[in-house]
Parts: C-alpha cells; structure tokens; sequence
C-alpha cells in the first residue's frame, strides 16, 4: 500500500512504559518510541501478550504509562486530568474493539449520536444528517432503526466503526477489529480503515494477528514483550 | 429513549434506558419509595389532623387561662424579704389556717378587663354528689355567670338542650353533659339531689344539657348560678377561678406569666393544662418520622439494590462510555439520576397513594356508642396540608438520592481498561 503524502504526526509516543504494580511487578510495554502521522494506517502486531493492546489504550489515552508520554497533535497528555483525557478522546479519537460494545438498548442510529450528543457541537437535526451520513457510507442506512441485536456481526462491527467516526477524529484505534468476523467482513472492515487513511486523512492504528491483513496497511510495528521490534 | 435518540439530555436517556431495561426491579423500588411516601401523608394527615381537632376543641371548650386559689411557690416570709441579704433561715413554718379562694377576686377582674383582647369571667368550682333516685355521681360544679361565661367558653354552642341563660330564670338549675345526665339517668326537667363537702344539701333541676365531645366536660362537670354555687359550697362571696378567654390564643402562656406575676395567684394557660398530652403528641409525631424513615430505608435499599445490579450488568457499558468520551463525572451523573428518577416517580406515586388513602380514611365513620375517651368522635380528623406532600417527596428523593451514591461511584471510577481486557 503506498504511504499517505500528509506527514503531520498525530499522536508521538515518546519513552512509553506502563508497569502493572503488584507483588510482582509485569511490565507490558517498555520505553516505546512511535509516531503516527496524518493518514497513516499502521498495524501492530505481535505474539499473544505482547502488549499491542496496552500500547493501543495508552496511544488512546485509556490508560497512562508509567513513564515516558502521548504527544497527541504536538500536545503532551503527561500533565492533563481525567476530565481533560475524556474531552481528547470524545473529540480527537475513536475506538473499535474485537466486540462491538455497541448499547443494546439504543438503536443502531441511536449508538453513532451517542458521541455526537456528548460532545453537542452540532444541532440535533446535523447530528441526525451526520449519523445517517455515516451509515450510509457503511451501507447501513437502512439498519438506522434497528437494534444491534438485530444485526449480523459484521454490520455491528461497522455501526461500531459509524461510532468511532461521529465526531471526526484525528486518529482511529482499533484493537482486534476483525477478530470475530468472517473473512469476507474482516476485509470490509480494513477496506473502511484504508479508505478513510486516505481519502480524510484519519490515522488508523489497528491490533491483528492477521498478517494477511496487516499486509494491507502503511505500516507494521511490531512488538514482542512489550518492546518494538520492528518499525516498518 | 433509544426510539426518539434526541428526545431527552443524554444522561437522562441512557439512566432511563437502564432503569426501563429492568422493568421488575425498577417497580419494586419505585412501589418501596411510592408506599413509603404514601403512608407517611395517610399517617401525617391522620395524626396532626387530631392534633389540631383536639388543640381547636381544648380551646374552644375550656378557658385559655385558668386564675386559680393556688400558689407555685409557698409565701415568702417576712424575715427573707426583711433582710433579703442577709443570712436568714426560716424553719418550721406552719401557715395559717386560711380562707381558701381568691381574694380580692373582682378587683383582679376589674384589671385584667382593662387588658385588650382579654375577656374574663369568675367561678366556684368544687366537688358535689349528684343524686337522681338511687343513682349518685360525683362531678365538679362550677357556679357561673352566665352571661359573662357565654364569653369566655363556647359551651352555649354545645348545647343540645336549654341554655346557659336558662339559669338566670331558674335560680335552681343546673346544666350538665350529655354523659353525665345518661349515668345519671336524667334529663331535663328533672329534679336531682346536690350534696357539697360542706353538707349543704339541696334540690336542682336539670335545665340544660350539652356535648362538648371532651369526655372531661361532658361526664364530669355541671354548671350552676354563681350565687347559688357559692351557698351549696358554704363559701359566700367566694370564687376560687379566674377564668379568661384572649383573642390571641398563641399569646396565652405569655399572658398567664404576666398575670402570675402580677397577682401572684397560679394563671395556667391552656397550653400548659394540656402538657402532657403535648409531650405525647411529640412522641406520636417522633414514632411517625421513625415509622416513614424505616420504610424509606427499606426502600433505599431496594433502590441501592437495583442500581447495583445496573453497575454490575452494565459495566462494559460504562467502559464503553468512557472510551468514548464520557468523564467520571458523566458516569456519576447517570446513575444518580436512575436513583432520583426512582425517587421523584416514587413521590408521584405516593402521593397518588397517600391522597387515596386519606380519602378512604375521611370516609370511614365510628359507631362508639358513646364509649370512652378524652376526645369523643365518630370519624378521622384528617389534616389536608401540601406540606405532607413535600416532606414526603423530600424523604423519597434523599432517600433514593444518597441509596444511588455509592452505586453512582463505584460506576464512575471503574477502570474502563480492565473491563475491555476483561471482555477481550
């Protein structure tokens, strides 16, 4: 896959490490060195416990290190509360996990506004016009009135992705995304990453095991006990 | 709700979502918190219904201050007051066998008519046997003056037969209550037999009767001329009570501190003849609160109970949330807004429940037969106030408010991390 031509980073992970405490501490990733730039969709992959996970949700300011820092768009994250980290992450991020999550008692249309209504940028009837938007391009316009229980698994796996994307963010965060679908859904899923790497300049970080997959992207950072062997 | 994603704010959207995903429980707690309310309005309702059934009925019947022959204190020594400095002790004092009875009784009248809002009337209370036949009561007569009682008591209004001034035509009469005259299997017209301490004994006839529904005034009392008191007591010219009626009610136990201070004779108010049965009402209002605050606790805990569950089975959503944005705050924010919409809905229906109850109180009707008691009446004296309405809300939303904190708290600072692995 050719390499996106904007350049800006978006998120710089400088010194990462993040220490479980306890009587015996586990470390899950140490002193990681990453940016990721504007456009950019890097897969990181690794064996089973290698700390790709841990290192997703510190990049999403989930969790934080325990040393080093999130640079997210030239902006250090070390000094911020939690109040602050939630803002960043309702307005600059998006998250996809291996589940869905979507709310089950919300409609699939009512899911893509819940980020939407907590951020309140926008007027109800342009929240409305932006998630019906959305599904659209997932090709989910007509599953809007639906509840996720009513879904196949890749069409929640995609009213999921219509979610992450509500509010624009700068940098998409998917962990396992495709790890419980199908082939055929597993390649729409990364078809969606790749097309909106390109055409809308969102970075896309996304965790698999699929090498057939991550084949697909910018680039595979890859970790092994929690340290980057491999850059791209 | 998830129909209609933008109707309500967001926090309120998803705790209602919550709230309506658990229907059963969701209607356990909210009947809890609608009982609770509930019972308290029927309770407060019934109780400082016959609080102020019975203040109104006390103060309408009897006098609101009583002057009587009687001294708090016993008289200070002329030595004490000789030498109010100086190192005096009186031992052994044996007082003087007085004349009991107000003295100077009419001058104390004259002044306290000077009074504004003050009306007063003089009477001779004491012990008499009342004889009809072979039936013998005692009861406690009063020698009136009839117009100036009409003044002071209500008692006129009372009447189910005669009048008050019946007595100033027929110097011989009496006027006594309803229960009184049954026990003594008069009526009138009748001729009884009074018999005082002093042996005097004469005939009187029954010229009037009345029902106060206070079983003090109606089994135990009878009213004659004041002059005619006086000689079946052998105590002419005597009155042993002031009695005074106020146009301020409230300003009774101000007004007897003033008289009593004045005259030294014992000036009871109303509010302290009735202490006792005050002191009881506080511990009936005190044995209320305790009763609604234990069914508001029960209730408390069936709403911490439902909220709980919420957090337990909603944790990944909470995970979820936060991912996407939401602080612990917003977390915080939803499920107490479950606890206080389970409050709020609770106090609606309660007081749906307690206006049903109330009124089904206010229809139910006594068939005592006359029977026993201090107050007597045939029904539930109900006090309708809104302030029951609100107090009882406020007990349901603390209530529902404090049981959906610790929930509220747990849920907004789980770890969003540990459940995503979790579910992973």
């Amino acid at each position: 896959m050719n390499a996106p031509l904007v350049e800006a980073p978006i998120v710089e992970a400088r010194g990462l490490t993040r220490v479980l405490p306890g009587a015996v501490p586990v470390t899950l990733v140490r002193d990681i060195d990453l940016t990721i730039a504007a456009g950019e969709f890097v897969a990181i992959t690794g064996p089973s416990g290698s700390g790709k996970s841990s290192l997703l949700y510190l990049l999403g300011l989930l969790d934080r290190p325990t040393a080093g820092s999130v640079w997210l768009e030239g902006r250090d994250t070390a000094s911020l509360g939690a109040a602050e980290l939630a803002t960043l992450r309702l307005a600059r991020l998006g998250f996809v996990f291996q589940f869905h999550f979507l709310l089950p008692e919300f409609t699939v249309l009512g899911n893509v506004l819940i980020p939407m209504r907590k951020l309140a940028a926008l007027p109800d009837r342009a929240m409305r016009a932006r998630a019906m938007e959305l599904l659209g391009r997932l090709g989910l316009a007509d599953q809007a009135g639906k509840r996720p229980d009513q879904l196949s698994g890749g069409q929640r796996q995609r009213v999921a992705i219509a979610r992450a994307l509500a509010n624009g963010p700068r940098l998409i965060l998917a962990d396992e995304p495709t790890g419980n679908l199908d082939t055929r859904n597993a390649q729409a899923v990364f078809d969606i990453f790749a097309s909106l790497a390109r055409e809308s300049g969102t970075a896309v970080v996304t965790v698999t095991h699929d090498e057939h997959l991550a084949a697909q992207t910018h680039r595979r950072v890859v970790l092994v006990d929690g340290c980057i062997v491999e850059a791209g | 709700m998830a129909v209609l994603p933008i109707a309500l704010p967001l926090h309120m959207d998803v705790a209602l979502t919550h709230l309506l995903g658990r229907k059963r429980q969701t209607l356990v707690s909210v009947t809890g918190a609608a009982l609770g309310v509930g019972f308290f309005i029927a309770m407060a309702a019934l109780m400082q219904g016959f609080q102020t059934f019975f203040i109104a009925t006390v103060v309408d019947v009897a006098p609101h201050i009583t002057i009587s022959d009687e001294f708090r204190e016993p008289a200070r020594q002329p030595a004490l007051t000789a030498f109010p400095d100086g190192a005096v002790a009186v031992r052994g004092v044996k007082p003087q066998d007085e004349r009991r009875g107000i003295k100077r009784g009419f001058a104390i009248i004259d002044a306290l008519e000077e009074m504004p809002g003050v009306v007063v009337a003089p009477s001779l209370q004491g012990q008499v046997f009342l004889r009809y036949g072979a039936t013998e009561r005692n009861a406690a007569l009063v020698g009136i003056d009839p117009r100036r009682e009409l003044r002071i008591t209500r008692l006129e209004q009372d009447m189910v037969a005669g009048s008050l001034l019946d007595l100033e035509t027929r110097p011989d009469g009496v006027v006594m209550g309803v229960a009184l005259a049954r026990r003594l299997g008069a009526a009138v017209g009748d001729r009884l037999t009074a018999i005082s301490p002093a042996g005097v004994l004469r005939q009187v006839t029954v010229v009037g009767l009345y029902r106060t529904g206070v079983t003090a005034f109606d089994d135990g009392m009878a009213f004659m001329l004041l002059k005619q008191a006086q000689i079946l007591q052998d105590r002419a010219n005597v009155i042993n009570r002031i009695r005074v009626r106020l146009a301020d009610v409230d300003s009774a136990r101000a007004i007897a501190a003033r008289i009593e201070a004045r005259f030294a004779y014992k000036a009871e108010s109303w509010q302290e003849a009735n202490e006792g049965i005050f002191n009881a009402f506080v511990i009936q209002n005190a044995i209320m609160y305790s009763t609604v605050g234990a069914i508001m606790v029960v209730a408390a805990f069936g709403i911490f109970n439902i909220i709980s569950t919420v957090v337990f089975e909603k944790s990944r959503d909470i995970a979820i949330l936060k991912s996407l944005g939401f602080a612990e705050r917003d977390i915080r924010r939803i499920f107490l807004i479950e606890g206080v919409l389970v409050g709020v809905v609770g106090a609606l229906l309660g007081w749906a429940i307690g206006y049903a109850l109330v009124s089904a109180l206010a229809s139910v009707r006594f068939d005592l037969g006359g029977g026993q008691g201090a107050i007597q009446n045939d029904r539930f004296y109900l006090s309708y106030s809104i302030i029951h309405y609100l107090i009882g809300a406020a007990f349901s939303i603390t209530a529902a408010s404090f049981a959906a904190w610790l929930p509220a708290r747990r849920a907004a600072r789980l770890n969003p991390v540990e459940i995503i692995r979790g579910a992973a």
